[in-house]
């Protein structure tokens, strides 16, 4: 009997309508574990550096974690993988929700999808039943509404849906894959689905998840639940509220948004309103926010209510969580609050990513007040803010004029249009838009996760500590109690927390030592790779500052569910196998040490001889060469022998 | 305080009795949606213990609408042969909600509350375990407090409670008749 697993994937291809349950290897469990490491082993194996994102050769893979539909609390993400047409790399984009625990009960730990349909088509698995349907009356519908339409059609309102909307259909590149308020949404993964005729996957199942010890693992359960109980009455002290707690960023609860809204920059990336929270924005912004958000609501098998049901005069209800709420406000100069619920209800509906979607807008909006961008490409276009942003928004996941070249993202749009567009071109890194913030001083840590995170998400990469050294009178209680270090680092780190100034000696970016700080990124970014492949959810685990998932519990969990035993040496091992894997996918595919640069004005001061002697030492101590690509004996010990063997055919070892 | 019973054969008398009874309080307006009373329920069912979940054989379910703001944790009661003769509606805080949304039947008009193997009734039984529960495991893992567990004495009629088995083989009883499950049991026993 397989554990936590369901030991079958599901074989689509939609180029010649065939279907097929294939028996997994138990081996690959043991050395990938599942998840983000199964899915990255597969695009290896089976989509090579010669097949484009939009061709039919390549895979779009819906995989579950590992513990999903285990009694794992939060273990609940979809860990969806392919090639992104944005960045041309690998992308792996997750989104929580119900959909990855009802496709185990399903009996499935993957959907693999391969070709392309002549016709647009949606899946329906319903356990050992799967058909490919008809979806030619869904075109054009919105990501939501299909998933209620094939509700009612298939007389199944408890099948969970994943659906594109009318940019996944238009292959926008950052179109998303929508599921609730969930959604994989970077690097395009929506329009891949689209690319391959496929609208949606519903999916309903009513089989059983085993797990190998079963007391041994409900009391580890328990304990996490326990934990998060807990830390509901101890938020951290010493930072902002919004990072005290556990969970997604709490945006459908919190009111105040102090925070993000006079530290991150508003436009393309740009200004900082440091007196923007005025006492009239908060209460208005309260008002809105009371009137708006309906219920708050989690994700499945998770206490955390990270998401809200959204009501809006103009609209159907919708779902929302984190960020969104915030950024098309922010990029847009607006400050209302009721627009950005507005706007976010309908850009959910067309599929399109809430990061990347209103820098691209904004980006098109400073483009056209420089007059690179005229009236003769956004004929009509609005002189109000909010406005203009619904205009974009319509012509982009409609791929209609200006939106056609837009719907390529900032970097690409950039070079289409030209006349000196590169330059506004300013918060990108690997052709992906990063975090709209921009610092003084240089940040060694986030140096490296910014250039090295193959996720291109920093919130995928950072976590586990403090964002800025913690006020004086708090660090002492900090790491008391700060059971999620590992052990071997436990020293080093918690005297890094204990000394780490704002300025001085103990300061950035010459504190903490290179090797500290390799360390420190290495234990953020591990922990990311547990989490997909485990499928727990970043809330809850590599995200938040003392999550109840960690190092030192997550071996016995893990080993529980599965009946392997695996422990802390093990599973750091395994993380990095899949971590290097995640890697060559990419160094395969052309990534170079040149990309892998934070955005240029992402800090004032700069140190250009540092940061090189930073990345230096990181790759050094990654085990990749002075390029960034894993060497052979690095590969070798990670029993991915076949990958140097590849590389060095290819002329890249 | 005596009471008549029908017993099946006869009256008979018996005395009420103070007892112990357990309820579950819902509060539907705490309710997220997460579902973590369906996942524990069915991990404690599973056999042995813990060993596998499946909401399909939960004894407790989220009915669940969030385009509508519906979310109703509901815990499953009685096996009943009949449907309803009709379909009634509540309206509450503006919103519609179907009489089965509140209903913990286990009844042909639905899916809800059966094994999905067997088709058999399911029915909540508080989570009675040896060493007991300090509450049922639901109302443990709903740490959002939608779920809360009270318990009081009331004055009851004793009565002969049916064990799982019987409740099951009842509904076959009433699905196929008598005859059928007993020729069933008698065939299935040569077999083995």
């Amino acid at each position: 009997m397989r554990y936590a697993e369901t030991g079958y994937n599901l074989e689509i291809d939609l180029s010649r309508g065939n279907i097929e349950r294939v028996e997994t290897d138990p081996r690959l469990t043991e050395l990938h574990l599942g998840g983000l490491g199964t899915n990255a082993k597969i695009l290896w194996d089976r989509v090579p550096p010669e097949i484009e994102p939009f061709s039919p050769d390549n895979l779009l893979i819906f995989s579950t974690g590992l513990l999903c539909g285990t009694p794992a609390p939060g273990a609940n993400r979809t860990i969806v993988s392919s090639f992104s047409p944005q960045t041309q790399l690998m992308a792996y984009s997750m989104m929580g929700g119900f959909f990855a625990p009802e496709l185990k009960y399903a009996g499935y730990d993957k959907v693999i999808i391969r070709g392309r349909s002549p016709k647009l088509v949606y899946l329906w698995i319903n356990n050992d039943k799967v058909e490919i349907r008809d979806a030619s009356h869904l075109q054009g519908k919105g990501a939501l509404e299909t998933a209620e339409l094939i509700r009612q059609e298939l007389k199944e309102p408890k099948a969970q849906v994943a659906a594109i909307g009318l940019a996944g259909e238009h292959k926008v590149y950052f179109a998303s894959i929508e599921h609730m308020m969930r959604s994989a949404s970077r690097l395009g993964l929506g329009a891949v689905m689209g690319d391959k005729g496929l609208k949606a996957i519903a999916v309903r199942g009513t089989k059983d998840i085993n797990v190998a010890r079963p007391e041994e693992f409900i009391g580890l359960c328990n304990e996490i639940l326990k934990y998060i109980e807990w830390r509901r009455e101890k938020p951290i002290k010493g930072v902002p509220p919004i990072l005290a707690t556990l969970g997604s960023p709490q945006e459908m609860a919190v009111k105040d948004e102090n925070w993000h809204t006079t530290s991150f920059s508003w436009g393309n990336a740009r200004q900082r309103r440091p007196d923007f929270w005025k006492p009239e924005i908060e209460k208005r912004w309260e008002e809105v926010q009371d009137k708006s958000v309906e219920r708050l609501i989690s994700c499945y098998n998770c206490p955390m209510r990270c998401g809200g049901i959204i009501r809006h005069p103009e609209l159907d209800r919708y779902m929302m969580k984190c960020y969104s709420k915030l950024t098309y406000i922010m990029a847009a100069m607006a400050d209302d609050l009721a627009f950005g619920f507005k706007i976010v209800g309908r850009a959910q509906e067309y599929g399109v990513d809430g990061f990347t979607t209103p820098q691209v807008m904004a980006f098109a909006v400073e483009l056209y007040e420089a007059g690179i961008l005229t009236d003769q490409d956004m004929p009509g276009f609005p002189s109000n803010n909010e406005e203009r942003f619904f205009y974009l928004l319509e012509k982009i996941v409609r791929r209609e004029g200006i939106g056609d070249v837009l719907a390529n993202g900032v970097y690409w749009a950039a070079r289409q249009i030209g006349k000196g567009a590169e330059a506004y071109d300013h918060n990108t890194t690997k052709r992906h838009e990063q975090m709209v913030i921009k610092l003084g001083m240089l940040n060694p840590l986030y140096y490296l996760m910014y250039g090295t995170g193959e996720k291109l998400n920093i919130t995928q990469i950072e976590g586990q500590i403090p964002q800025a050294p913690l006020p004086e009178d708090v660090r002492e209680e900090f790491v008391r109690d700060w059971i999620q270090v590992p052990r071997a680092n436990e020293k080093e780190f918690k005297e890094f927390i204990l000394k780490w100034e704002p300025r001085g000696e103990y300061a950035f970016p010459f504190y903490p030592p290179i090797d500290v700080i390799c360390k420190l990124v290495e234990w953020q970014e591990t922990m990311h790779y547990i989490d997909d492949v485990t499928g727990v959810c970043a809330g809850l685990s590599s995200f938040p500052i003392k999550p109840p998932y960690h190092i030192n519990n997550y071996p016995h969990i893990i080993s529980a569910a599965t009946g392997l035993d695996i422990d802390e040496a093990e599973l750091w091992k395994i993380a990095k196998r899949n971590r290097n894997l995640v890697r060559v996918n990419n160094i395969r595919r052309g990534l170079k040490r040149k990309d892998e640069r934070p955005p240029e004005d992402h800090w004032k001061k700069r140190f250009p001889e540092y940061e090189a002697k930073l990345q230096d030492e990181y790759y050094k101590f990654k085990g990749w060469n002075s390029e960034g690509v894993p060497t052979k004996e690095t590969l070798n010990q990670l029993g991915l022998d076949y990958v140097g063997e590849d590389l060095e055919r290819r002329g890249i070892l | 305080m005596l009471a008549k019973i029908w017993n099946g054969e006869g009256f008979y008398k018996m005395e009420k009795k103070k007892k112990k009874v357990k309820v579950i309080k819902i509060d539907v307006e705490k309710c997220n949606g997460c579902r973590a009373c369906e996942v524990i329920c069915s991990a404690f069912h599973a056999n042995p213990k813990y060993s596998s979940n499946n909401p399909g054989r939960s004894r407790i379910r989220v009915h669940f609408d969030p385009l509508r703001n519906i979310y109703v944790p509901v815990l499953a009661s009685h096996y009943t042969p009949a449907e309803c003769a009709g379909r009634n509606t509540y309206i509450l805080d503006q919103v519609e909600h179907d009489e089965c949304s509140f209903c913990g039947a286990s009844c042909p008009s639905r899916e809800l509350f059966k094994e999905p193997d067997s088709s058999l009734p399911l029915k909540c039984d508080m989570c009675e375990d040896d060493p007991p529960q300090e509450k049922p495991l639901c109302v443990q893992w709903c740490i959002d407090d939608a779920l809360t567990y009270e318990e009081r004495e009331e004055e009851v009629e004793e009565e002969v409670k049916l064990d799982e088995m019987e409740i099951g083989l009842e509904s076959l009883v009433e699905r196929y008749g008598l005859q059928k499950v007993i020729d069933t049991v008698v065939r299935m026993s040569k077999k083995s």
